[in-house]
C-alpha cells in the first residue's frame, strides 16, 4: 500500500507523542504516526510507579497516567496512529517502508520524519557475564513488562546486576509481589540511577546494595541455581578471593541502556560515539535534512518529562522545516565537551532564531564531583557563561542554558567544561 | 542533639537534608532547596509515607492487568500488608484511569484508583 504525508514519526512512545502533538499545534496537517506494539506510551505502561511529570505537568503520575495525558490529545487530534507497525527501512528521499498484518507493506511518501524509537537494554551477552545459559536471566525491563504488563512473576530468589533506575525499582516490585531481592551489585563505586530511587526502592526494604562488585559466573542447568560474585579493583577486574556464591532462581540485568539506531545508522545518519544517537543541531534535526531524532533514541534520558520537552522541540522544528522559513547562521556553532564531561546535545547550533533568548544543552558529566563550576568558553578561552553545582553524577543529566546574547557571528565554538570550585 | 540525614524523594533532585533534632524534637531542616523538602524531612522525621504502585488482575479486559495506585501515600510500614490485601481483588473491564477500585485500604481511609484505562473485549 502506498501513502503520501507530511510527517512520519517512528515510535509512539513519550518523545515521537510529543513531537506529533507539538508539530500538529505548529500547523503540520498529515501526520502519521507508527508503532510497534500494540499499544501507544512506549515503555511508560509498564512504568506503573510514580515519579513521572513533576517537571512537565507539576504534578506526581504514574507511568499510564502520564502516557494518557498525551495519548488522549492524539486521539482528540485525531491524529493517524498505526499500532503493530514495524518500519524497517527509511531512505535519505524520505521514504519509509514498514509492514503490518492489515496494510502489508506499507510505502510511505513523506516530508520530514522524526526517529523516535527509544532505547533497548543491553543484556548480558553485551557485558560477557560467564557461566551456563539456564531459564531465569532477564534483563530488567522485560521482567517489569511480565509483572506489570503480562500478569508473570519472573522469579522468587533474585539477584540484580546494575543500580540503574530501572533495576532499583524492580528490586522494589519484586519484593513487594513476594520476591526475595537478595542483593543489587553496582560494578561502579557509585550508583547510576536516581538518588531518590536508592532511598526509596532500596533502602526502604532493607536491599543490600554492594558496589565495586559484579557477576562472574551463573550455574544452573534447567533454572538458575546459584551465582558467584566478586569484588571488582579500580581497572574493573575481579579481585582474587572475594568471590563468594549466592543462591537465586532469577537474575535481572539492568546494565546500560542503547538507542535504537540501526534505522538511522542504515540511511547513513552519524551517531556520536558516546550517546549512540544522532548528531544533532539545536533543532534536533541530524545531519540529513529534513530527518529529526528526540527522545531516548537521541540520548538516554533520565526522565520522561525531558523525552517529551525534547519531542516538542522535534515537533516544532518539524513545523518551521515544512514552512520553509529557516534562517541559518553563516557558520555553525559547534558544543564542544571538555574537561569531565561526557557530552553533550545538542552537537551543533545552526540557525538564527530571532525571538530566542537561550538554548537548552542537555550533558552528561564522566565522574562524579562535589562543588564544581560548568563553565562555557569560546574558542579563544573567553568564559561565556558559568554555572555552580553541589553534586553531579554521571546518572543524573545536567541541563543548563546558552544564553542567546553570547551567540555573536563570529562565534565558532563552545567548550564545556567542570571545574572543582575554588575554597573560599 | 541528634542529626540526621535523609534524601528527599519528592523529585528527581534528591537533595540531601539534614534533620537536627532533640529528643525526638525537630530543631532545623537544612539543605533543601525548595518547601516541598521541609514537608518531607518533617513527614520522613515523624512518619515516613510512600505512594503504593501496584497491579490488579483484570477480568474480560484487552490486558490481564490494571496498574493501580494508592491516591495519597499510605504509611511505609503498612505497604506489604497492603500488598496482602490488594492481591485477592479482581476487577470487571472495562476500567477508567482514577476509577477506584479500593475504598478505605487497610482502614487508612485512602483509596486505591486505576491508572489506566483498559476497555472490555467481547468474547462470542
Amino acid at each position: 500500500m502506498k501513502l503520501k504525508c507530511d510527517l512520519t514519526i517512528i515510535g509512539g512512545g513519550p518523545a515521537g507523542l510529543a513531537a506529533a502533538l507539538e508539530a500538529k499545534k505548529n500547523g503540520v496537517e498529515n501526520i502519521l504516526l507508527l508503532e510497534r506494539d500494540k499499544y501507544l506510551g512506549g515503555i511508560l505502561p509498564q512504568c506503573i510507579h510514580n515519579g513521572f511529570g513533576l517537571q512537565y505537568f507539576k504534578e506526581e503520575l504514574t507511568g499510564p497516567e502520564y502516557a494518557d495525558k498525551f495519548i488522549s490529545q492524539i486521539e482528540k487530534h485525531k491524529i493517524d496512529v498505526k499500532t503493530e507497525t514495524m518500519v524497517i527501512k527509511i531512505t535519505s528521499g524520505k521514504q519509509v517502508l514498514a509492514l503490518n498484518r492489515d496494510d502489508g507493506l506499507l510505502n510511505i511518501n513523506t516530508k520530514a520524519i522524526v526517529l523516535a524509537m527509544g532505547c533497548r537494554e543491553r543484556t548480558r551477552e553485551a557485558i560477557a557475564i560467564p557461566g551456563s545459559r539456564p531459564a531465569g536471566i532477564f534483563s530488567a525491563g522485560t521482567a517489569q513488562r511480565y509483572i506489570n504488563v503480562e500478569g508473570y512473576i519472573p522469579g522468587r530468589e533474585v539477584v540484580i546486576l546494575g543500580s540503574g533506575d530501572i533495576g532499583m525499582i524492580m528490586a522494589r516490585r519484586m519484593t513487594l509481589e513476594g520476591a526475595k531481592v537478595k542483593a543489587v551489585l553496582e560494578i561502579m563505586p557509585f550508583s547510576t540511577g536516581l538518588i531518590r530511587n536508592k532511598v526509596q526502592c532500596l533502602d526502604d526494604f532493607n536491599i543490600p546494595l554492594k558496589f565495586n562488585h559484579t557477576i562472574t559466573n551463573i550455574k544452573g542447568k534447567k533454572r538458575v541455581e546459584k551465582i558467584t560474585i566478586g569484588r571488582v579493583d579500580k581497572n574493573m577486574k575481579v579481585i582474587p578471593g572475594t568471590e563468594e556464591e549466592i543462591r537465586c532462581d532469577t537474575i535481572l540485568f539492568s546494565v546500560g541502556l542503547i538507542p535504537e539506531n540501526e534505522l538511522t545508522t542504515e540511511v547513513g545518519i552519524k551517531l556520536d560515539s558516546v550517546t549512540r544517537g544522532a548528531i544533532v543541531n539545536e533543532n534536533r534535526e541530524t545531519e540529513m535534512e529534513g530527518i529529526f531524532a528526540c527522545g531516548n533514541v537521541l540520548q538516554v534520558h533520565d526522565l520522561a518529562d525531558f523525552v517529551t520537552e525534547e519531542g516538542e522541540i522535534a515537533g516544532r522544528a518539524v513545523g518551521e522545516y515544512l514552512k520553509g522559513k529557516r534562517k541559518y547562521r553563516t557558520q555553525s556553532i559547534k558544543i564542544i565537551p571538555g574537561d569531565n564531561i561526557a557530552y553533550v546535545v545538542p552537537h551543533h547550533i545552526d540557525y538564527i532564531v530571532p525571538d530566542r533568548k537561550k538554548i537548552k544543552l542537555f550533558m552528561r558529566v564522566k565522574k562524579p564531583a562535589e562543588r564544581v563550576r560548568i563553565s562555557f568558553k569560546d574558542n579563544k578561552g573567553k568564559k561565556l557563561a558559568s554555572y555552580k553545582r553541589k553534586i553531579v553524577t554521571p546518572g543524573e543529566m545536567i541541563s543548563l542554558f546558552l544564553p542567546e546574547s553570547v551567540l555573536t557571528e563570529q562565534l565558532k565554538s563552545v567548550t564545556i567544561s567542570v571545574k572543582k570550585e575554588n575554597k573560599e | 542533639m541528634k542529626s540526621t540525614s535523609l534524601v528527599c524523594i519528592k523529585c528527581p533532585k534528591g537533595c540531601r537534608i539534614t534533620v537536627k533534632s532533640k529528643e525526638d524534637k525537630i530543631i532545623s531542616i537544612t539543605g533543601n532547596d525548595c518547601s516541598r523538602g521541609v514537608e518531607y524531612a518533617r513527614e520522613e522525621f515523624i512518619n515516613p509515607v510512600r505512594i503504593l504502585p501496584t497491579t490488579i488482575k483484570v477480568l474480560g479486559g484487552e490486558f490481564p492487568l490494571v496498574s493501580v495506585k494508592t491516591e495519597k501515600a499510605i504509611p511505609k510500614e503498612l505497604l506489604l500488608k497492603a500488598m496482602e490485601e490488594i492481591a485477592d481483588i479482581e476487577v470487571e473491564a472495562p476500567i477508567k484511569i482514577g476509577q477506584v477500585i479500593k475504598d478505605n485500604l487497610l482502614e487508612t481511609g485512602i483509596r486505591l484508583v486505576a491508572t489506566r484505562n483498559i476497555r472490555r473485549i467481547q468474547f462470542f
